[in-house]
């Protein structure tokens, strides 16, 4: 356990001093949802209706920017090999690295949710909803990303494979996400979304480091 | 004790060595020979628990590795071709988060390679031969018995090298096993060698 906090701890300090992808995963939320009111007109009605799902979307691909470097930039430069033989079982290296990804792009995003409802004219009694959904949903998507960018390694368009395989699983988070946010936006309970989200956490957390460890393994041999 | 008998290893499909058997005992160290593209790397990677293995068995004190690779994988420490460090970090940085992986004090391996002078200094300004340095200073951590170095010499200068010897020397001293790849006079004493066929 203590390693794998060793690890957790040095790629979170790897990932300060890259400070500027979580900037760039963060900005590009923030410009994806100021360009729909650009792109369907600035009527509040309009876009207190697409809120829900333009924000969702927005973060789900915003997270997905830092997600193949996250375990490219390992494998390029040895340390996939070194991690492979420290004695850390893979689908704890795959697990770390989930963890990082959710720390350093994820929770950054929650926070700079709101602003982005804001911008779509989301009602603000649906904000605290929106940031506790994408708080589960941003998780899964850092587990199901890892899994895919472990998949991906070592192939050559690794970079356009990756959104491909993952986007595509992201679907029902996306559904039980935006129905969340849509609940709290005409007052109706949020709780039945967060538990299926929560679910969905709860299948992710095993499964997806096990494959990741296994696709981390066979991209080492 | 290290044991390979008849091993065969692939990489992409291609059987890269086949029919490699030796055992190495504790001190014993085994340089590999060979021309490029006879197999040396694969089977490091091999012995290391990465590579794939074709056929014939690898065992450590007679048990198969295969039966428990996380073990294995605990028992190994690797100085690849690629020096596996992150610019960003400093060399004390590097290693103090090796340390929390493996075990060990980055401070006694910084020490052991020469590097005091240069262990505030980030990866990214050190030169090739002083990365090479702190590769080096990461098989120490965690007291692996089985050292595998796949051309252990690049990039190093004399000091380093005689280092490298230094290292190794009290490595197998302690019981530990060394089996490295060389073109050039490794600075192993009466090392056992094996050829590789291309």
């Amino acid at each position: 356990m203590k390693a794998w906090f060793g690890l957790v701890a040095r790629d979170l300090a790897l990932a300060r001093r890259n400070a500027g992808d979580t900037l760039a995963a963060v900005a590009f939320f923030l410009l994806a949802c100021g360009l729909f009111p650009f792109g369907v007109g600035p009527d509040p009605m309009v876009l207190a209706r697409i809120a829900a799902g333009v924000v969702w979307v927005a973060a789900l691909l915003a997270a997905l920017l830092p997600l193949d470097r996250l375990v490219g930039a390992d494998y390029e430069d040895g340390t996939l090999d070194q991690l492979l033989v420290s004695g850390l079982h893979p689908a704890a290296i795959a697990a770390a690295k989930g963890a990082v990804h959710w720390l350093a792009t994820g929770v950054p995003l929650l926070l700079a949710a709101p602003f982005g409802g804001v911008m779509l004219a989301l009602p603000l009694r649906a904000i605290p909803a929106l940031v506790a959904a994408l708080a589960l949903g941003t998780a899964v998507l850092s587990l199901l990303g890892i899994a895919g960018a472990a998949l991906t390694l070592g192939a050559r368009r690794g970079g356009v494979l990756l959104p491909l395989l993952v986007l595509p699983l992201t679907i029902p988070v996306l559904i039980f996400g935006a129905a969340a946010v849509e609940a709290a936006s005409v007052g109706l309970p949020v709780s039945p979304h967060l538990a299926m989200l929560g679910a969905l956490l709860a299948a992710a957390l095993p499964l997806a480091p096990l494959a990741a460890g296994v696709a981390l393994r066979s991209a080492a041999e | 004790m290290l044991e390979a008998r008849d091993l065969a290893g692939e990489r992409g499909g291609r059987l890269v060595f086949a029919g490699v058997s030796f055992c190495l005992a504790r001190g014993e160290a085994l340089v590999l020979l060979g021309a490029n593209g006879a197999g040396k790397t694969s089977l490091l990677r091999v012995l290391a628990g990465l590579g794939r293995v074709a056929d014939g068995t690898l065992a450590w004190e007679g048990e198969n590795v295969r039966e428990d690779p996380l073990a294995h994988a605990a028992r190994v420490a690797l100085l690849g071709h690629l020096d596996a460090l992150k610019p960003q970090l400093t060399v004390f940085e590097t290693l103090h988060h090796e340390a929390r992986l493996r075990g060990g004090s980055a401070e006694e391996a910084i020490v052991a390679v020469g590097l005091e002078p240069l262990a505030e200094a980030p990866v990214r300004i050190l030169s090739a031969g002083q990365r090479r340095r702190v590769a080096l200073a990461r098989l120490l951590l965690g007291d692996r018995p089985l050292w595998l170095l796949d051309e252990p010499t690049v990039a190093l200068d004399a000091a380093g090298v005689a280092t490298l010897g230094r290292l190794v020397a009290a490595h197998r001293a302690r019981g530990g096993i060394v089996v490295a790849s060389s073109h050039l006079d490794l600075p192993i004493a009466d090392a056992r060698t094996l050829r590789l066929a291309a």
